[in-house]
């Protein structure tokens, strides 16, 4: 193999302020879950500049279609048919290919498949929540899906999540690793959430707000919403830095 | 400002939630037949080379519970210290391990378990040889951003001793919340989130 990217260069440093702190008393659970002691600042080695690599071949044909990969033969999940897309840039703008992209999400009224939610809203035999693409050579990834329904939960007395789409993004190397929320645009939860609200900046908050996206929709069958992801960029790129005839 | 440098940034981390198994290990949440298996299940076959070792240990809150809804991911080199990646420059790791796994914490002991190799030593930017290690990442409901940090072996204490990472900790008492114990077969490694003990977390 000749084509070894070649750039261990370390990724920029995360801007913390911009993220949540650890330790946000709004959301409950974050006060005894949250370290008390300052991270210790760590310059990057190859422990974490690398990471491995995801093949297209690891992927089902149904991945990306929360509609029908867990439907029954001829069956399709209940709700809002949406597309949701983007890309996966870095902080240089540029896209970032072979990324995995995992999304998991409540049906469309509100509830998880999953033994530890217990909200009265029924689950839907034709859905499952869980999708997973990889990024193309620009970074894009595309997958199919129902709104998710908000619902409450028990932080206070009557608080509930705004409809969102939770995603855990696999970059190149183990320091990019992320997991966040994307919400949709104009949701009248969102500045009232708890979790939202544990980002500080605003112009943070609305960086997770997908947009309506007329263009990508299907006409008389899905709407669509728009969503990039950002993950920790780097001076150079491995594609960039490869010696001439590699 | 024209020659303003222009970067986006990054994406803001939000919790993971309780039900992150349906997107990371869906057959943990019971979701079956959408993927062969979990991602990151299995790091080993019959064919790795190097010692076998099993990782096991529970992540604390600040009243001494185990979580029982975290999910753990852990990422090293093979038994030779080479990365499974292509950003790896030195050569070519074993085609049989993974060097990526993930595993949720078990949802009544709240323990995980990676069955993995022993690493072997990866250099720091300087040349020096760091102690061989393990390197972690842990999400869950109440984290809003996932935490970074390493696991050191016992039975490397020249190594260690020696380790770049590790001598960067100010306090020296605070170097073995990194360190494993040999607890039977098993390599023990136990994450506290806060308080007494509380492990050492990187900003990487």
């Amino acid at each position: 193999m000749t084509d070894k990217p070649l750039t261990t260069d370390p990724f920029y440093p995360r801007d913390r302020n911009w993220h949540p702190p650890a330790l946000t008393p709004g959301y409950k659970t974050s006060v005894s879950r949250s370290p008390r002691l300052p991270l210790v600042a760590l310059p990057q080695s190859l422990s974490d500049v690398t990471g491995p690599v995801f093949g297209h071949d690891m992927l089902g044909p149904l991945d990306n279609d929360l509609v029908r990969n867990y439907a029954g033969p001829g069956q399709s999940a209940i709700g809002e048919r949406i597309i949701v897309h983007g890309r996966v840039l870095d902080e240089n703008g540029r896209g970032v290919p072979g990324v995995l992209v995992e999304v998991w999400q409540a049906n469309a009224g509100g509830r998880y498949r999953h033994k530890k939610d217990g909200y009265l809203a029924p689950l839907d035999p034709n859905f499952g929540g869980c999708g997973r693409m990889i990024t193309d050579a620009e970074g894009g990834y595309e997958f199919r899906t129902v709104k998710p329904g908000p619902y409450p939960w028990p932080n206070g007395p009557n608080e509930w999540r705004p409809s969102h789409i939770h995603f855990s993004v696999f970059g190149h190397g183990f320091a990019q690793r992320l997991i966040s929320q994307m919400y949709f645009e104009g949701d009248p939860l969102i500045p009232r959430c708890p979790i939202v609200r544990t980002i500080p900046d605003p112009a943070a908050i609305d960086q997770l707000v997908a947009r309506l996206d007329m263009n990508r929709t299907v006409p008389m069958d899905a709407l669509a919403y728009r969503f990039d992801i950002v993950l920790r960029g780097r001076r150079s790129t491995m594609f960039e830095n490869r010696p001439e005839g590699n | 400002m024209a020659n303003e440098p222009r970067y986006l940034k990054e994406t803001p981390s939000q919790t993971a939630g309780p039900y992150v198994h349906i997107g990371c290990v869906p057959s943990f949440a019971g979701i079956t037949g959408v993927y062969p298996e979990d991602p990151g299940a299995r790091m080993v076959d019959d064919s790795t080379r190097g010692e076998r070792i099993t990782i096991v240990g529970q992540v604390i809150d600040a009243t001494g519970t185990p979580l029982r809804d975290a999910l753990v991911e852990i990422w090293q080199a093979d038994a030779e210290g080479l990365y499974p990646s292509p950003a790896e420059p030195r050569g070519t790791a074993d085609p049989h391990f993974t060097g990526w796994g993930r595993q949720p914490t078990d949802a009544e002991t709240g323990l995980f378990r990676f069955d993995t190799i022993r690493p072997g030593r990866v250099p720091w930017p300087d040349g020096r040889l760091q102690a061989p290690h393990v390197n972690f990442w842990i999400v869950a409901r109440g984290i809003n951003i996932g935490l970074s940090t390493r696991m050191y072996f016992p039975d490397e204490p020249a190594a260690n001793a020696d380790d770049p990472v590790l001598n960067m900790i100010e306090q020296e008492s605070r170097r073995e919340t990194l360190v494993a114990r040999r607890d039977g077969e098993v390599f023990r490694f136990d994450i506290r989130l806060q308080g007494e003990r509380e492990t050492v977390f990187f900003d990487i």
